[in-house]
Order: C-alpha cells, then sequence, then structure tokens
C-alpha cells in the first residue's frame, strides 16, 4: 500500500451503503470515512442500496430521536470533489420512492464556470453489479 | 480536559477542541488563540467566522483542502490559498481555526 501510494496511484474507492440513516453509526461513519478519503485525494464514488437509499431523503428530521442531523452533510459531498453517488432504482422503487424524494445534491465543476451539476444517479440493479466490478476497493456501510 | 476562563470552566477534548459548541463566545475565542501565542486580527474573524457558517450548514468542519477552496471563492483568490491561510494559522489553518470556532476537528485532518 505505502509503495503505490508513493507511486502515486489512485484507487478507485466504492463506498456501499445499505442501512438507514439513523438507529446504527454506520452511516455516519461511513459518509466520514468517504470524506476523509477523499479528502487524501483517492478516487471516491457512493453506492446506496437496500435501506440505505433512505440516507439520502430529503427533509430528515432527528429531533424526536435526540441525535445529530448529519443529513446536511451529504451536500459536503461536492465539495469534497466526490462527484458520483450512485443510488439502485430497485432498491428506492421497493420502498416507495423515487428520484425525486431524495436531496439534491451537487457539485460545482470548476472548469465549468463553477457550474452545479447534479451527483445522484439513478442506476438499475444491472447498471450497479457493473459499478462494482469496476472498483477497485470495496467497503460496506 | 477543561479550559478556565474568566472563572467559568469549560469541557475540551484532550487536544482542546471545545467538547459543546454552544459553550462558544468570541470572548472564548479570543481566550484559546492567546493560549497559543496568537492574537485575532480581522483576517483571522474572516476565516473563524467562515468556519461557523459552514459547520452550520453542513454539520462537518471542512478539511484544509475544501475550506481553501471555499475561502477562495467567498473571499477571492488571494486569500483562498494556502499560505496566506498558513500565515494566519501557523498550526494548520483548519486544524487551528476550528478550535477557535469552537467546532470539532475537521474532517480529514490527520
Amino acid at each position: 500500500m505505502s509503495e503505490e501510494l508513493q507511486s502515486g496511484i489512485v484507487k478507485k474507492f466504492l463506498y456501499i451503503n445499505r442501512r438507514a440513516p439513523h438507529g446504527t453509526n454506520y452511516a455516519q461513519e461511513g459518509l466520514e470515512v468517504a470524506l476523509i478519503g477523499a479528502a487524501f485525494d483517492q478516487d471516491v464514488a457512493m453506492a446506496y442500496l437496500d435501506d440505505g437509499v433512505f440516507q439520502l431523503k430529503a427533509g430528515q428530521d432527528t429531533k424526536a430521536i435526540g441525535t445529530k442531523n448529519f443529513s446536511a452533510t451529504y451536500r459536503a459531498l461536492g465539495d469534497y470533489d466526490v462527484k458520483r453517488v450512485y443510488v439502485e432504482r430497485e432498491s428506492l422503487e421497493r420502498r416507495g420512492l423515487s428520484e425525486d424524494d431524495l436531496m439534491p445534491l451537487v457539485y460545482e465543476d470548476e472548469d465549468d464556470d463553477w457550474e452545479e451539476k447534479p451527483l445522484i444517479h439513478v442506476v438499475s440493479a444491472r447498471e450497479m453489479q457493473q459499478i462494482i466490478s469496476e472498483s477497485d476497493v470495496l467497503l460496506n456501510f | 480536559m477543561t479550559l478556565e476562563i474568566n472563572g467559568q470552566s469549560f469541557e475540551t477534548d484532550e487536544e482542546g477542541y471545545l467538547a459543546n459548541l454552544s459553550d462558544w463566545s468570541s470572548e472564548l475565542a479570543e481566550a484559546m488563540a492567546q493560549h497559543d501565542g496568537c492574537d485575532l486580527t480581522e483576517n483571522h474573524w474572516e476565516v473563524v467566522n467562515f468556519l461557523r457558517e459552514y459547520y452550520d450548514e453542513y454539520q462537518i468542519a471542512p478539511a484544509v483542502r475544501v475550506l481553501t477552496k471555499a475561502i477562495g471563492k467567498r473571499l477571492g483568490k488571494d486569500k483562498g490559498n494556502s499560505r496566506y491561510l498558513y500565515e494566519l494559522f501557523p498550526y494548520g489553518p483548519a486544524k487551528q481555526a476550528c478550535k477557535y470556532a469552537g467546532l470539532p476537528k475537521p474532517t480529514g485532518c490527520v
């Protein structure tokens, strides 16, 4: 690993998120680890499947459960140069959700006069398989 | 750890970051800076206030690279570079400024 870091090889990291946002630490920790990886210039992409799709739902409110509403932090992904966020369509549909229920995440394209571009790509299960197989490192949360 | 200011004590972690965000005041920021031998000028405050706004919006303290880029966008290229920010905060712009801003240690900082 250290030799690879020195030689400047950038690996493709995919963070796979399968759990609901609140009730356990997995979602928040997974997001923080991904941001840290991105801060170290890794090529970071996010994948949301199963109950993980709830993590990106708009309008989360944690007041009643007394935890920090970290859902605002997903909007920082673009600032950390994470430009690919994949959400599995089948997982959304099985939960009665569509892309319209998700937070509108964007990144600002430095090379295109800071134009805001969408981060979220809703993909089919088959496309998700492809994305997973093309990644070098998979981390599950 | 605790921090004693004007007879009041505030809880911090082992590196001096405030345990409770709500304890923060500008007097506390000045006192933390003085403890490090640093006087907060208007230029320092620009960065500290920016970080507090960033945290309010995103619920995280940004890593230095993210901070530098965001400062550049907000305050101009002459301030959005690591040389300028390291001159203000020699212990590391994100780490040191976050401390004075009462935020936790930045996400993505060693």
